[in-house]
């Protein structure tokens, strides 16, 4: 057991401790202790008993399950209570410190190959984002923190619940129209123009360091003077799209292109390959790994653009006209819900393009350790 | 440096004509866009055709132009830099530096925050396995498109200024940051940690004799992105603000049709980026020369 994992047993020992003497939540104007909660005084006897049976052993199963029925429990008191006390943000904390442990003992046990370790591994950062939830949720309610600062992840789900026709309205036009339309014709023309330049050293030469310069210009910048040119509805998007893509990818794809080496083109010659048939048997393989890199950046810097550009204008639809327009009203779980669509999107968007990416470019050392 | 020289001498020439090829295209397309605009306003004040090299002068020096050419950008840059005083709030300069202070603020927050993530990735396997996903997860969210309200919501609740728009900038630039800089504390090969072994280094001599300075490269790298992308979250960040910045002056010009105005802003933008990428890259000059390596 390391020096840490010892630190977060006795961190853990303590705040259950705190929890027993400790003031826990205030119910119509009472203030409660633990022992008015069964289920709380018993996690907290449990979960002392079990620290202290094993000690400096403690297998990660344990704090595991028992930040899971603390978590469980922390959600179920929640809508009975007034205001949180004392005792209950000490509970919140021990939940978040069990699962630490929890994360410190399983990797431990990984790098010890002593736990098979695909699923295994997959747990730990579940658990992370499952402890981001359960604070976020018990703050805001424990804390009473106003919805228009931060609403709570169940206020958030029951916006999108109950918007789900407005919600796939606004992903239509954004996403469906913009995005994916606008994405296609930036990648797709900058692959093209990037193939045709490459045929031309002087053009490469000339290009290439531009190509550069200009993917780091705040080129959302342009957004309301493409509004303006092409109108207020999804075209304007695209484009504002279009020309957010287009230079991570013209950049990546000539990249790529020369990142064969010279002894492989070599080879080619010998073969008498033709420039075409080197083009397309070697360095655009080769160039693979840069083009699904420009891919996965697009892929944000998209979505960005699209809902950027419609805060300068749009029709009465779309994820950002909504988000600008429920702000003035100050409905908030809306917006964040508006803001969850996008957030899963992106990460779908991202996610579908790294599966492309690890069946076309399924002999790069990266995916090789990856399948491990 | 020699060889970095002649390369540089070596593609200037074509970087040079590439730049004319969009400058000449740039004025036929500021001719074929306005057209329209122009023939109407011909129509409308009852003006018969002039002839053509008016027309052309007028195309090229419109007051709301669909596309503002080259040269009426670089009189309107001059005019809001040189010729307005700094503190106007007509002067690019004042604009400037409100998004300047801010990209700045925001950066250093930002690599700082990433640095320290980082260390605590390498150095804790329990971090690095359930942290890492959820950092790059968390660019996969549109954060900049959220930044506006974002900044509404922060200043509801009092937090004003200068500090949300670092915030977003810092949201953005630590990113690139966390990734470069675990990539670079794990560059070390096993052979070099275990000669800091054999001298029985403790951990924090291990990090600061061999981890840190062969980070370095990818720290100055991950700069370059990361200070990009922080002046991009300055901008957005200021869109809703319609106070100081570049952002506020792009909402302003979209608002009003003043399109020169959008355009010198974005110049003023342009020029802002590229400089303090080559500051980051200035300084990774200096501080590999002055760690000793042989100058490429």
């Amino acid at each position: 057991m390391t020096r840490l994992s010892t630190l977060l047993t006795l961190a853990a020992a303590l705040l259950l401790g705190a929890i027993i003497v400790l003031p826990f939540v205030t119910t119509d104007g009472w203030v409660r202790q633990s022992w008015d909660y069964s289920p709380v005084i018993s996690f907290c006897l449990v979960s002392l008993i079990f620290i202290f049976w094993y000690r400096h052993r403690l297998p990660a199963a344990i704090p595991g399950t028992l930040a899971t029925v603390g978590g469980l429990i922390l959600l179920s008191i929640l809508p009975g209570i007034e205001a949180a006390r004392a005792g209950f943000w000490a509970m919140l904390a021990s939940v978040w410190v069990l699962a630490w442990l929890f994360a410190e003992r399983l990797s431990a046990d990984l790098r010890a190959k002593a736990a098979p370790s695909p699923v295994l591994g997959a747990l730990i950062p579940i658990a992370f984002g499952a402890v981001i939830l359960l604070v976020w949720e018990a703050g805001t309610r424990g804390g009473n923190v106003s919805p228009v600062l931060l609403p709570p992840p169940s206020g958030i789900g029951t916006a999108i619940l109950d918007n789900t026709s407005r919600l796939w309205a606004d992903f239509q036009q954004t996403f469906l129209r913009a995005v994916l339309i606008g994405y296609a014709i930036g990648c797709g023309s900058a692959f093209i123009v990037a193939i045709l330049v490459d045929r031309s050293p002087f053009l490469r030469r000339g290009l290439l360091p531009l190509g550069n310069f200009v993917s780091a210009l705040p080129i959302v910048g342009i957004a309301p003077i493409l509004v303006m040119w092409f109108g207020f509805d999804w075209h304007s998007k695209a484009a504002v799209v279009v020309a957010m893509t287009f230079f991570p990818m013209l950049v990546n794809t000539l990249a790529g292109l020369e990142a064969t080496s010279a002894i492989e083109r070599d080879l080619m010659r010998t073969y008498a390959a033709s420039p075409w048939q080197s083009l397309l048997k070697l360095r655009l393989p080769a160039a693979a790994p840069f083009i699904f890199n420009a891919l996965k950046i697009n892929s944000t810097l998209a979505l960005i653009g699209a809902i950027v550009a419609e805060f300068f204008g749009s029709p009465v639809v779309g994820m950002g006209f909504r988000m600008s327009s429920e702000i003035g009203k100050l409905n908030l779980p809306l917006v964040w819900a508006e803001i969850a669509v996008a957030a899963l999107a992106g990460s779908l968007f991202y996610f579908v393009i790294a599966l492309v990416e690890r069946a076309v470019t399924f002999w790069h050392p990266s995916v090789r350790r990856g399948r491990a | 440096m020699a060889h970095g020289k002649t390369r540089g001498s070596g593609s200037l020439g074509p970087i040079l004509i590439v730049l004319g090829a969009l400058l000449v295209l740039w004025y036929v397309a500021a001719l074929g866009m306005n057209w329209d605009r122009q023939a109407g306003l011909y129509q409308r004040t009852g003006v018969p055709m002039p002839p053509v090299t008016q027309v052309v002068g007028d195309l090229l020096n419109m007051d709301k132009p669909m596309l503002p050419a080259p040269h009426q950008v670089a009189t309107e840059v001059w005019k809001t830099t040189v010729e307005q005083a700094v503190t106007s709030r007509r002067s690019l300069v004042y604009h400037g530096w409100a998004t300047l202070s801010a990209t700045l603020l925001g950066f250093v927050i930002g690599t700082a925050l990433g640095i320290g993530l980082a260390v605590l990735i390498v150095h804790n396997d329990a971090a690095d396995r359930s942290m890492l996903p959820w950092i790059i997860a968390s660019q996969t969210v549109p954060i900049l498109a959220i930044a506006p309200m974002l900044i509404v919501v922060l200043n509801a609740i009092g937090i004003e200024g200068l500090l949300p728009k670092a915030l977003i900038s810092a949201y953005l630039s630590f990113f690139p940051v966390v990734v470069g800089m675990v990539k670079g504390f794990r560059s070390p090969e096993p052979i070099l940690l275990d000669l800091m072994r054999t001298y029985s280094a403790a951990r924090a001599q291990v990090f600061a004799k061999l981890r840190w300075p062969m980070a370095m490269p990818y720290l100055f790298a991950s700069m370059k992105v990361g200070i990009a992308a922080s002046l991009v979250g300055a901008i957005v960040g200021e869109l809703p603000a319609g106070g100081a910045g570049l952002g506020a002056r792009l909402l302003a010009g979209s608002y009003y049709g003043q399109t020169v105005q959008i355009w010198a802003a974005l110049v003023v933008a342009a020029v802002m980026s590229g400089t303090l990428v080559m500051l980051v890259g200035l300084g990774e000059r200096w501080v590999t020369a002055r760690m000793g390596a042989r100058p490429a």
